[in-house]
């Protein structure tokens, strides 16, 4: 079904094979990117327009059970933001967290042609998979929460660092998990288990548990790296939201050595000042300390004002932000691995708290050396939703606006940061690398956010435009491993997208020490748990290289 | 030759109720195809079991009471449906989320209404989640940590026997190792049911004043002075909630389930918000969670399917091409018996014999299609039946369990009749045909999982 | 004169397991036909195990048979009976505005026929 497509005088951008907005022809042909087509090719004139490989978006919450839950909470949300249905699509609701459908075809509708959801209980794994089979267009996976399994936890306990590595291979495997995410780590026993405490020092130990956050953290990023998936752990370090956390930030970054690792949303990690008071910023220790680590990815979590939807695998963090308005929340605990909290948000400019977020979350950008390394999410819908990526993208991309924008701000909280001095502006090549290649790249995903020979065909094409989220709110064309999905700003078509997923090894005799502990504490059969193959709809496996 | 020809089928999940024990040793006969013995299940589980057989010589499919075959019947579901101005969906609770999907597009199709039986159990809980929120949590948690459980309008003994054995009560876990030993249980009800002697504590509440009650318990866990009538209100004494309010706040981790007690009598969504709001206001002293204590087998997938794929757990409508959402208009009882809708397909449910009579009387003058495992009043009076294979024993797929977990369900043994799911898909293909007769490109959404696709032709 | 009792329909086991045989099997149909009601409020009114009693109230009727329950298990003035056929015919179709009808909690007429 796909077709042989000439996208025709364009201007690319390719950042990972050094093209910067030069005139040149692509050719696809069975969903892939190729020199030359064998057949004629259908000719798409493109003249004038930025072609661009599709969107991925390294981080943010689309599928599984948290989301569903924030979903059914929020029906005054959905209501103001209704998704018709064509002959071609399936109707849904928008609002901050969409139905399926809607998620799907809006990311479409912003180019993004790729979306990993960053944190699913593997026990919800199974439904991770299912709404993703409800979730069009774009491809996606989705990260494994493992920083608060018990079992994982007893084995750091007793030293048994090999066990561990292949006990959370095989996670992995039976999960049909991207790679691991932490979060919090070791911060639910006292959340679930002490009355709703929090742990505040990454090198306390539970007295439950008996291994610190650190010891969790070190082990993780030692053994994703040699089990050598495409995609380090990607962490949500402790203590998100306090003040003076950055602390926490540095010592995670520093556990690793220089080892591979992710941080996500580090924005919500970069914030001075002391416990319980007011933040301020910390930017720019958090981005020297990135700059000059080339083992570490990030990704920003910038605040848009607006409605957010906080969900999060970090529940005592819910709680303590419902403490503000006493207004409805979600806690769900999960057996033996994790839990998250929900509360429906809004970022407001005249806060001191939520300003300074969004200009530290600015500041990042704008500090950072190497575009490669530092990814633009919303941490959708932590910090808005990812429908805010245009206005981002002209906050980051036109220095007078983004003026403008600071002038209707908290101007206590922009005092407090270095925004109005930054003048930087970035440059259509570097928004191509932190919206698709830099994404891609982190992701170890080779056919993806490039389009040389052998990439995968997704593409998006931009007219262009000097006010920059008007052009990348409205792509002329998408097209998804080979297929013109959207042709002149409609939907010409339904297409349901790849799952992605790894396979590390390990030594299948970890099953023997799992199952004991499944008998013990969780509440259904080892067997039922693993996800099988019948849940996969068109997917890839990405290799892992140990 | 029964006894030869036998097969084990391990961790098997019973569906029966909303427990989805899915530790079952089926012992099947395949020749009598009959399940002789279902180790672990408890007495409506090994009812479930032994009552389920194949009638052979049932039809497949009728058309008005004559029997016709599946396709032709497909094509008479599929017309009567578009052909409809306000056609109704509703059921869904009892077979898999593959069936269900199917039966969300083919109301997106022929922008109908679709509603499951959610409305009629814990609606009113699904409404105050919207309310309030919600702490809660899968029910391992509750084996491995609970030290207090209470059961506020239900009688688990009865309607989820094994809630107590494998989840909250004797269950033995991470830090209640003993047990039974290591928790407090506590039922509150209007009527001493079979589940009391299971508890230590029974509190007798007069019917209708639960609300009355939760908020006074309320009250106190913040320290307020409450009604010195409360006991003539409520028929329980102050200091039996004072000393029920000092046990939530100083347990470890607590919990309460909650019925239809609740939800369906005077109050309703006030006294499931009440309820989790108790729970909610807890977390300030201790751990504390709430669930709801669902009935059928999946009626927490027909939840979560209708969430995803609609953004609303029940009750929605898709007349203006896109999905809204209104409790008490687009709800089934209510558009029955105000005699909105002029054709209704009905999936795993039996709206005939208990929905108010006046639905039933409406429902029996609008033309039907049905779809279930074996006879019932609404198949008895549909314009199309369908009788479909027995979901998690004739067929695979996925169910999910009261507290959101999922879990995949392994056939028994092969039923002549096709599942919900195939002959949804197949009219749902039929309707997209009819409706936009121009577009057939727009179908590329593969078919669900487990589609075995229409098996009944070869 | 009937008397206005409290019915309170539910699941029980019996009507679970009959279920399972068939909706149209004579035990489903007995089950959710029999109303259990408080022994001392039985003798009060002077009715037996067994006999025939019409439920009433303004939506509909429906005749069940009465069984006795422990006074401490089933307090004065509430009747209990299992899901089915019987209790739909006394539920009012009015959900304010819930999608939910008032399905327990029904004051219902009770009195004895033949
Ligand atoms: S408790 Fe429910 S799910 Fe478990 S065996 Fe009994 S009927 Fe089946
Ligand atoms: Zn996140």
């Amino acid at each position: 079904m796909t077709e042989c497509l000439q996208l025709a005088g364009g201007k690319v951008y390719d950042p990972a094979n050094n093209i910067d907005g030069d005139i040149k022809d692509i050719y696809i042909e069975q969903g892939r990117i190729v020199e030359t087509p064998s057949a004629t090719p259908r000719k798409i004139n493109v003249s004038g327009m930025a072609v661009m490989p599709g969107g991925v978006d390294i981080h943010c919450h689309i599928a599984g059970p948290k989301v569903n839950l924030a979903r059914k909470l929020q029906p005054e949300d959905h209501r103001l933001d209704p998704h018709p249905g064509t002959e071609q699509t399936r109707s849904g609701v928008g609002g901050s967290v969409p139905s399926t459908f809607a998620t799907g075809y809006r990311y479409a509708t912003l180019g993004y042609t790729t979306a990993m959801e960053a944190a699913v209980s593997p026990i919800g794994a199974r439904h991770a998979i299912e709404e993703f089979h409800d979730t069009p267009v774009i491809d996606k996976g989705f990260y494994v929460l493992l920083g608060n399994n018990i079992f994982l936890q007893q084995l750091l306990r007793e030293g048994r660092k090999e066990e561990f590595r292949h006990a959370v291979a095989w996670w992995i495997n039976a999960t049909k998990a991207y790679t691991t995410k932490l979060v919090n780590p070791g911060g639910d026993e006292p959340w679930k288990g002490k009355k709703n405490s929090r742990v505040g020092n990454i090198d306390e130990k539970s007295d439950v548990i008996e291994v610190s956050p650190r010891q969790v953290i070190d082990a993780f990023i030692g053994a994703v790296n040699e089990l050598g998936l495409p995609h380090p752990p990607h962490i949500h370090c402790n203590n998100l939201g306090h003040s003076g956390n950055f602390d926490t930030t540095l010592e995670t970054m520093k556990t690793a050595g220089d080892r591979r690792v992710h941080l996500a949303h580090i924005q919500f990690h970069s914030y001075g000042g002391e416990p319980g008071k007011n933040p301020k910023s910390a930017s720019r220790q958090i981005a020297e300390y990135v700059n000059s680590h080339p083992n570490i990815t990030c990704d920003v979590g910038q605040v848009m004002f607006g409605k957010s939807t906080i969900m999060t695998a970090d529940s005592a963090l819910a709680y303590t932000l419902r403490g503000f308005k006493k207004a409805k929340w979600v806690n769900a605990d999960t057996e033996c691995e994790s839990g998250c909290g929900i509360l429906p948000f809004s970022y407001q400019e005249h806060i001191y708290v939520h300003a300074l977020q969004w200009a530290i979350g600015l500041e990042l950008f704008l500090l950072s050396e190497d575009p490669w390394r530092i990814v633009l999410s919303t941490d959708h819908p932590n910090g808005g939703s990812f429908m805010n990526y245009p206005k981002l993208i002209r906050l980051l991309m036109d220095r007078e606006f983004r003026k403008e924008e600071i002038k209707r701000v908290n101007q206590k909280a922009v005092k407090r940061t270095l925004l109005n001095e930054l003048d930087r502006e970035y440059t259509l090549n570097e928004i191509a690398i932190i919206t698709r290649a830099g994404p891609a790249r982190a992701l170890g995903l080779k056919n993806k956010g490039h389009m040389g020979p052998g990439a995968d065909a997704d593409i998006t094409i931009y007219d262009e435009m000097e006010d920059k989220e008007a052009m990348f709110n409205a792509p002329r064309y998408v097209v998804k491993s080979g297929n013109l999905i959207i042709e002149n700003h409609e939907f010409r078509r339904d297409y349901t997208g790849k799952f992605l997923h790894t396979e590390p090894g390990y030594d299948a005799s970890i099953v023997d020490q799992v199952k004991p502990f499944f008998e013990n504490y969780y509440s259904i059969e080892f067997d039922n748990y693993a996800v099988d193959d019948s849940y996969l709809h068109d997917h890839e496996v990405i290799a892992s290289s140990p | 030759m029964s006894g030869e020809n036998v097969k084990i089928v391990e961790n098997a999940t019973c569906t029966f109720c909303g427990c989805v024990c899915d530790d079952m040793v089926l012992t099947v006969d395949l020749d009598q195809k009959r399940i002789t013995k279902a180790k672990n299940a408890c007495i409506l589980g090994r009812a479930w079991y032994a009552e389920h057989y194949i009638e052979e010589d049932a039809p497949a499919a009728m058309i008005d009471g004559k029997p016709a075959s599946i396709d032709e019947a497909v094509e008479e579901a599929a017309k009567t449906l578009v052909d409809a101005k306000f056609p109704i969906t509703y059921g869904l609770s009892d077979t898999t989320c593959e069936a269900q999907k199917q039966a969300v597009a083919i109301a997106d199709i022929i922008k109908g209404s679709i509603d499951t039986t959610t409305s009629v159990c814990h609606g009113p809980s699904g409404i105050a989640f919207q309310g309030v929120g919600e702490s809660t949590m899968t029910l391992g948690e509750v084996k491995n940590r609970a030290d207090l459980v209470i059961y506020w309008g239900g009688n688990p003994a009865e309607s989820h026997p094994r809630h107590f054995g494998r989840y909250a009560v004797t269950a033995k876990g991470m830090f209640t190792p003993r047990g039974k030993k290591d928790r407090t249980v506590v039922v509150v009800d209007v009527r001493k049911t079979p589940s009391v002697p299971a508890a230590n504590q029974f509190i007798q509440v007069k019917p209708g004043k639960d609300f009355e009650l939760l908020w006074a318990l309320r009250a106190l866990v913040k320290n307020r002075k409450i009604s010195p009538n409360i006991e003539e209100i409520t028929g329980v004494s102050l200091e039996t909630i004072q000393a029920l309010v000092d046990k939530m706040k100083n347990c470890r981790y607590g919990a309460l389930f909650f019925g239809m007690g609740l939800t369906m009598t005077r109050g309703r969504h006030f006294n499931s918000g009440a309820l989790i709001a108790l729970a909610t206001d807890l977390n300030e002293y201790t751990h504390f969670v709430a669930k709801p204590v669902r009935g059928h087998g999946n009626v927490t997938g027909a939840d979560n399917v209708m969430s995803w794929q609609t953004g609303y757990p029940f009750g929605v409508n898709f007349s203006r091409g896109f999905p809204r959402f209104n409790p008490g208009e687009f709800t089934t009882v209510d558009l029955l018996a105000k005699k909105d809708v002029d054709a209704a397909l009905i999936i795993a449910s039996d709206p005939a014999s208990n929905f108010p009579q006046a639905a039933i009387d409406h429902l029996a003058g609008i033309p039907v299609v049905s779809l279930d495992t074996k006879a019932t009043m609404t198949s008895k009076l549909a314009h199309v039946a369908f009788r479909t294979a027995t979901y998690g024993i004739n067929t695979a797929g996925t169910v999910y369990r009261m507290d959101d977990v999922p879990i995949t369900l392994r056939k028994a043994f092969d039923s002549p009749f096709p599942t919900d799911e195939e002959i949804l898909t197949a009219i749902k293909k039929r309707v997209r045909a009819l409706k936009f007769p121009k577009n057939q490109a727009g179908d590329k959404v593969p078919p669900g999982r487990a589609s075995q696709k229409e098996h009944w032709k070869h | 004169m009937p008397e206005t009792m409290l019915l309170v329909p539910g699941r029980s086991s019996k009507q679970g397991t009959s279920l399972n045989k068939g909706k149209f099997e004579d035990e489903y149909q007995e089950i959710t036909s029999l109303v259990e009601m408080n022994e001392e409020d039985m003798v009060r009114l002077g009715f037996n195990n067994g006999d025939k009693l019409r439920l009433k109230n303004p939506v509909g009727e429906t005749i069940v048979t009465c069984k006795s329950k422990k006074a401490t298990d089933l307090p004065h003035g509430m009747i209990f009976i299992a899901y089915g056929p019987g209790s739909s015919r006394l539920m009012e179709s009015d959900t304010a505005g819930s999608g939910m009808p008032l399905s327990k909690h029904l004051p219902v007429q009770v009195e004895k026929i033949g």
